[in-house]
């Protein structure tokens, strides 16, 4: 089974104890919301660092996508707090 | 048209002096920088850069290659800082050469504004009272690099 690869950042990888996981890949049409939902449920590191939606950014193998987005053939997901570079 | 643009992303420090010479090398006339450092803010001993290593060079470059597109630059040099720096440190250098000073100006400031708002990095102050937290984003930032949309 095709699988996808999420990576986390900053204080989300801190709530939720890793920098990363592998997950099997979900059905076709899952939004990355959806799979939050998800995982937040399993767990409550995830439940934790996903509860406040507006300060949570994604990107889909590494371009920026909204949290509506769906999955689709995406290879890996990140899900990080808007960044503060520069 | 073939603006020569230079990204690096790395822990180790720079030497600006060396990057706008290499910028006036160019045959252009107008050369322009801006450096970031970690400012004191009170408290501060030092700041931590988290980033997304896989996609972090790819979104500069692409931010690099946009202000090209936009203005008639010869140059474009962005280097960008991750790991942990004390205050007064180099954080971020962003150079630009041009045959002229508005577009040299311009897009310098063009580059650090969108930086702050589509490059993948993650400031956190460590105190001096040993405790750390995440730098939150500014809407203000946000603003100003929408705001190049807009002119």
């Amino acid at each position: 089974m095709a699988a996808l690869t999420i990576l986390y950042f900053a204080w989300v990888r801190e709530r939720i104890g890793v920098d990363g996981e592998t997950v099997a890949r979900p059905p076709a049409g899952t939004t990355i919301a959806a799979l939050l939902d998800q995982l937040a449920r399993a767990d409550a590191g995830h439940a934790d660092a996903f509860r406040e939606r507006g300060k949570l950014r994604a990107a889909l193998d590494q371009q920026f996508a909204p949290l509506d987005a769906e999955i689709g053939a995406a290879r890996e997901l990140a899900i990080f707090p808007p960044v503060t570079g520069g | 048209m073939g603006a020569r643009l230079h990204v690096r992303v790395s822990e180790a420090d720079f030497d600006p002096g060396a990057e706008l010479a290499a910028l006036e090398a160019l045959p252009g006339g107008a050369v322009a920088s801006f450096t970031g450092l970690v400012r004191d803010d009170g408290g501060l001993q030092a700041l931590r850069l988290d980033h997304y290593p896989g996609m972090t060079a790819r979104q500069i470059e692409a931010i690099a290659q946009s202000a090209a597109a936009r203005w008639p630059l010869l140059g474009v040099t962005v280097i960008h800082r991750h790991g942990t720096m004390a205050l007064g440190e180099r954080i971020v250098f962003v150079g630009t050469a041009s045959a002229h000073r508005a577009a040299a100006l311009e897009s310098c400031a063009f580059l650090i504004d969108w930086l702050k708002v589509s490059a993948p990095f993650w400031k956190q102050a460590i105190r001096r009272d040993g405790t750390a937290d995440w730098v939150e984003a500014q809407a203000a930032d946000d603003a100003r690099a929408a705001g190049w949309d807009r002119t």
